[in-house]
């Protein structure tokens, strides 16, 4: 081999090596992100492509369980304090019955996780937010307890607490003077588990509540709200909740 | 006329005056102690629940608010529409104003599930809140209204009192309007209408006019400044129309919740099912606060003390309206399901309690002291209002 051949040839290839290699540093990156979107990572941000959210069979919710109920309040730290009036509850069971008919049943309801939610409309410091994944949430820190989210509720989703809280659970920081609701057990979700009142409901056989993603064609929750009828809670406010019903 | 007129600070500098600062120093402290009761022990010692969560500080806060936009329509008159009968006492109506606005606000503030936070209120506003627009609203208001009263004090700044009282005015229709909005674009089944923008309006004008006239009785009665018969018919007639407005206004509210099917039952409740809210509406609000006031009013020969009895009614029928309003409003559940009977855990479908704690009704009450207090004191710094108010007026412009 010429060393002149060699070196016009390795100085060519040098250059469109490091041209190519530089490249590939500046746009791998884009890429890949571009790649994981729709799946997120644990140490990533939440993406608006996922909408959590819950489909409840009432026909299969069981008058008198309240397992949904008891999951949450273990899951979050929520005690009864003896004044039931003052009590915090993420999430109840409403019993009902038709005027007319007298058909009876029950549904859980919690906060519907608006995608127009007016708590976070009203809201003066912004403590009340909605994640891009579609969970509205109460920010604790800068929650002035002001209220206002609660009146504007429409569906009595909130409580604030009333007394100090003691032996809180770490991942559920609450706070007396502080407004709460229910967090689709973001922290769980966050570790890809399924809300406590969602395993609950499953683990006792009644399968009437399913979570997922509202925007994955190929979800469990996404296939049923395609297939089947479901309604939303007072859907002549046009909140988009992201907690749906069926037979109501 | 309004030249030779002399303005004069609250006189003496004997005991009287100390011991008026002294009696309002006494709701005040009530008021402070009722606030870190509560702050400390957290508001499981009012009567408040997850269902009536804004209680009795919210029923005196509303009705200091309402009352402190009213408070402005004097001066407004007197500087934006040129009733120069007024001119005189258009300083006294921009302090009222302010001084029910500062005592409304520090309740709001006071009532607080985290008090301590106020200041986050501003380091964290989130500008596309309906209730952090307000914040803006009250502060352009106080600013409006805080220049227009220097321009008035101020005889270089006199030429330039028109175009800050017509900027006032603009920012108490703001104020006032956004106030009633704030209930009628709620979704509780008692609110959600659009009437509670003028219905407030008429409320405002006639609860800030009977502050002022009772305010204005107690300062000239306290130092024997004399009124003139013209002024007060003047003030009469305004109380009375803005007593007719309301009472219009809420037969409307009242009679157009009933007539449409879907809101039927609420107004059901409030009319003849509610308990105390049915009374306080009918007994407080319409009738102790409207037929009666107006009764008084409407006759030809009105005394100085029928006026401030009409005044007083109106107060009292005011509280009531606001009682009303805001605890008859959360009383009444939500619906979520409509043509379903609901009930819960968390009381859904029923008739919420409500008994308002003993700091509560101490909190309000030290908020009413404050406005007074500051109107106390803002009388004796400031020359504001004329020695005597009963010289001959100018021709009415």
């Amino acid at each position: 081999m010429s060393a002149d051949s060699n070196d016009g040839l390795s100085r060519r290839g040098f250059l469109a090596i490091s041209a190519a290699t530089l490249g590939g540093v500046m746009l791998a990156p884009g890429i890949r992100l571009i790649e994981i979107a729709g799946a997120r990572a644990p140490e990533q941000a939440v993406s608006g492509q996922v909408r959590w959210g819950l489909l409840i069979d009432t026909n299969k919710c069981a008058p008198g369980c309240d397992d949904c109920v008891k999951a949450c309040a273990t899951e979050n730290g929520i005690k009864a304090t003896g004044h039931p009036r003052t009590d915090a509850q993420w999430i109840r069971k409403v019993e009902l019955k038709d005027m007319r008919t007298g058909r009876a049943h029950s549904a859980p309801v919690m906060c519907q996780h608006c995608e127009h939610p007016p708590c976070v409309d009203v809201c003066p410091t912004g403590a009340s937010f909605k994640r891009a994944d579609g969970i509205v949430l109460v920010d604790r820190h800068i929650c002035i307890g002001c209220r206002y989210c609660m009146m504007a509720c429409p569906y009595k989703a909130r409580s604030i607490v009333f007394e100090e809280v003691t032996n809180q659970n770490p991942d559920v920081p609450r706070g007396k003077g502080c407004v709460e609701g229910c967090t689709l057990c973001v922290h769980r979700i966050d570790r890809e588990q399924q809300p406590a009142c969602v395993e609950a409901c499953t683990k006792a056989g009644h399968n009437a509540m399913i979570f997922g993603d509202l925007n994955d064609p190929q979800s469990d929750i996404a296939q049923r709200v395609a297939k089947y009828a479901s309604t939303q809670i007072r859907a002549d406010l046009r909140l988009n909740p992201g907690v749906r019903y069926q037979g109501l | 006329m309004a030249e030779s007129l002399i303005y004069r600070e609250l006189g003496g500098t004997g005991r009287r005056y100390w011991t008026l600062l002294a009696l309002l120093a006494v709701p005040l402290t009530l008021g402070a102690v009722a606030y870190f009761y509560v702050e400390h022990y957290g508001h499981i010692v009012t009567g408040m629940d997850n269902q009536i969560v804004w209680g009795m500080p919210h029923v005196f806060a509303v009705f200091l608010v309402v009352a402190a936009t009213g408070a402005l329509n004097i001066a407004v008159a007197a500087s934006v529409f040129g009733k120069t009968l007024y001119r005189p006492v258009a300083a006294l109506s921009a302090l009222v104003s302010l001084a029910l606005l500062v005592g409304g606000l520090a309740l709001l503030m006071l009532d607080l599930g985290r008090s301590d936070r106020m200041i986050v209120a501003i380091t964290q506003l989130n500008s596309e809140s309906i209730f952090a627009l307000r914040v803006i609203f009250y502060d352009g208001f106080m600013l409006s209204v805080g220049v227009y009263l220097w321009f008035l004090l101020e005889r270089r700044m006199n030429r330039y009192v028109k175009p800050a009282a017509i900027v006032a005015f603009l920012w108490q229709l703001l104020l006032i309007t956004t106030t009633g909005l704030e209930f009628g674009f709620n979704f509780r089944e008692v609110y959600d209408s659009v009437l509670y923008a003028p219905m407030f309006i008429a409320f405002s004008s006639a609860y800030g006019t009977a502050v002022f006239v009772l305010i204005l009785f107690a300062v000239c009665g306290w130092e024997e400044r004399p009124v003139s018969d013209e002024l007060l018919r003047r003030l009469k007639k305004l109380l009375g129309i803005s007593v007719g407005a309301s009472l219009f206004f809420a037969v409307l509210f009242l009679g157009s919740k009933y007539e449409l099917a879907r809101s039927r039952d609420v107004a059901r409740f409030l009319l003849f099912d509610g308990g105390v809210y049915t009374a306080l509406l009918w007994l407080g609000q319409l009738a102790i606060g409207g037929i009666m006031p107006l009764a008084l009013l409407l006759r030809s020969q009105v005394s100085r003390a029928a006026l401030a009895a009409a005044c007083v009614l109106v107060v009292l029928g005011g509280l009531a309206q606001m009682y009303v309003t805001l605890i008859g409003g959360q009383a009444y559940p939500q619906i979520l399901f409509p043509g379903m009977i609901e009930s819960s855990s968390f009381f859904d479908g029923e008739i919420h309690p409500y008994t308002p704690s003993l700091p509560e009704v101490l909190l309000g009450i030290g908020g009413i002291a404050l406005a007074a207090s500051i109107i106390a004191i803002a009388l004796r710094a400031l020359a504001l209002l004329p020695t005597r108010l009963d010289q001959p007026a100018k021709p009415q412009a």
